[in-house]
């Protein structure tokens, strides 16, 4: 569900797609050779599915108390990542540099955004099958392609509302705080829909499609918060 | 500068009217629930805030988006006024809900209820406002990045209803919420009256809180201009727009 | 007729009594919030009338240097009260 951001031929100009794949690069290469955000993720959330087996002080879980647990998780473990999202730029100038450049800002956004999905989905991989591990009663195995297409959707909002909110929370002083308090509100309707559309696939009989009207609603909101945050963007990164 | 202070006299009058009618018509004119008896009468005062308090925030988007149009400060006073009556409001819906749900299920606080839910999401979010406001100390930053909190903000209110309705399950009775659509004659003369005086009311407010926020501003000006930089003391760090 | 009886039975929570309790409440809590603000808004105005004076007084003190006509007080006497 990676649509609409830095397609080269929405009449946009290569040069748009050249400096998100640039900058996106840039960032991923920094996690490659630094890699403190993504282990941090990743051991939060399997450390966080062990906390919440003895909270629950349950053998398996599934269905709906799954998902719940599962998706919020992910959430929590994604406001860990977006703490670090721009702290290099800010300290180290970027945010000048990028500005001098001859370049659409809103390019820096897209490729934020787009490395903070890539966080999300790397952390899945190891996330997910951790949780069908340690907390989950069902196989995966069936509704598996359901389920990874829902948490491509979640992923989407994550990466979008968290970049915005990460920019915002980056040029405040109480940085590592504004950032999950505005963040977490407005993530809720997408997490609504994304603990209600995986409820059904982890039941014990559960079946195979998530339900349509949450897929609906997850959809609308990833494009709805794409646009805007895009429409606004500009607006933070003026000097 | 735009005097606010005009025509305010007579719509606090107007309000003031509009208020007394409304609770006249309330609980003298209105016919008692069959469901719910006497304590249906607080959905005159809960719903009438709910509705204006969102309104308010929208409209403090809106103004927002103006601001970052114009660049004009005026605006994110504007939008921060909005904005903030809007605050006043919801935790008046919020009281207001809570004391209907105790009446009504014996419980302060009832998850069913789509509005209140949805609500306490909302709240939870403008609540961010002035703490964001408040930790950026440059005023022109302040300014452009509390108004796009406020567009984003302002776009998430009707998606958030929209989600939190849905959630709902369908078994469960929405009983502290009576629709348009139900409401037989009287009683919805007697919202619609309602609602437009608590509608009244919060225009009435803002323009106010903004004569107020306007002549505070232009007295520093005059003093300011008067006597120099230096005989105007500087604000006290506060998350409003000086 | 079972339809209405049915009706009837799921009556309010609590006996009337106690209801009205609870309407005045919510009520009550409307008209003490507008009050609350109103409160405020008039500390606010006293805080801008002694900000006035000050500003009258300053500026009078810097006027007051190089003239030596108190103005204060005759301009009292010029303004009408209406």
């Amino acid at each position: 569900m990676r649509d609409g951001r830095g397609g080269g031929g929405d009449g946009r100009g290569p040069g748009t797609w050249r400096t998100v794949v640039t900058v996106l690069r840039k960032d991923l290469l920094l996690e490659l050779r630094g890699l403190d955000t993504l282990p941090a993720m990743i051991l939060f959330s399997i450390v966080t599915f062990v906390i919440f087996h003895f909270g629950l002080n349950q053998e398996t879980i599934a269905g709906q108390e799954a998902a719940g647990v599962l998706t919020v998780t992910l959430l929590f473990a994604s406001m860990l990542g977006i703490n670090r999202l721009f702290v290099a730029e800010r300290e180290q100038g970027g945010f000048d540099g990028f500005l001098l450049a001859p370049v659409d800002r809103s390019a820096l956004l897209i490729a934020k955004a787009t490395a903070l999905f890539l966080f999300l989905v790397v952390l899945e991989v190891i996330a997910v099958p951790a949780f069908a591990l340690l907390l989950l009663g069902p196989s995966l195995g069936p509704p598996l392609p359901g389920l990874l297409a829902m948490l491509a959707l979640g992923d989407v909002a994550f990466a979008v509302i968290g970049t915005l909110v990460s920019a915002i929370a980056v040029q405040t002083r109480a940085r590592d705080l504004i950032g999950p308090i505005v963040g977490l509100p407005l993530l809720l309707p997408a997490l609504i829909a994304l603990a209600r559309g995986i409820g059904p696939l982890l039941a014990a009989h559960g079946s195979g499609t998530p339900p349509g009207k949450w897929v609906a609603i997850l959809a609308l909101y990833d494009v709805v918060f794409a646009l805007l945050s895009y429409a606004v963007f500009d607006f933070l990164l003026e000097d | 500068m735009t005097t606010y202070g005009r025509g305010l006299r007579g719509l606090s009058l107007l309000t003031v009217l509009t208020i007394t009618v409304a609770f006249v018509l309330v609980f003298f004119y209105a016919p008692l629930d069959a469901n719910q008896g006497f304590i249906q009468k607080i959905f005159y005062l809960h719903v009438p805030l709910a509705i204006t308090a969102l309104c308010g925030f929208v409209f403090g988007g809106l103004l927002a988006v103006m601001y970052l149009r114009t660049g004009e400060r005026k605006w994110d006073i504007r939008s921060y006024v909005a904005i903030h009556m809007a605050l006043i409001f919801g935790v008046g819906t919020l009281l207001t809900g809570t004391i209907w749900a105790k009446a009504s299920w014996g419980h302060w606080w009832v998850w069913s209820d789509p509005t209140l839910t949805s609500f306490l999401i909302v709240m939870l979010l403008f609540a961010t406002y002035q703490p964001l406001r408040f930790s950026i100390e440059d005023p022109e930053r302040q300014s452009r990045y509390a108004s796009v909190f406020a567009v984003v903000a302002g776009a998430f209110v009707p998606l958030n209803f929209l989600a939190v309705r849905l959630a709902q399950p369908y078994v469960h009775p929405r009983v502290l919420t009576l629709t348009g659509g139900n409401l037989p004659g009287p009683m919805r003369l007697t919202f619609v009256v309602a609602w437009l005086g608590i509608a009244l009311l919060y225009v009435t407010l803002w323009k106010y809180e903004m004569a107020a926020k306007s002549t505070r501003m232009q007295v520093r000006a005059l003093r300011r201009a008067l006597l120099g930089e230096d005989a105007v003391a500087p604000l006290k760090r506060s998350a409003a727009p000086s | 007729m079972s339809g209405l009886v049915l009706h009837i039975a799921v009556a309010p929570a609590l006996p009337l009594h106690a209801a009205g309790k609870y309407v005045a409440g919510a009520y009550i809590v409307f008209v003490a919030i507008l009050l609350i603000y109103v409160g405020i808004m008039a500390t606010r105005l006293g805080r801008m009338e002694r900000e006035l004076d000050e500003l009258r007084r300053d500026v009078l003190a810097r006027r007051g240097d190089a003239d030596d006509n108190p103005a204060g007080e005759s301009d009292r006497e010029h303004e009408t009260v209406a």
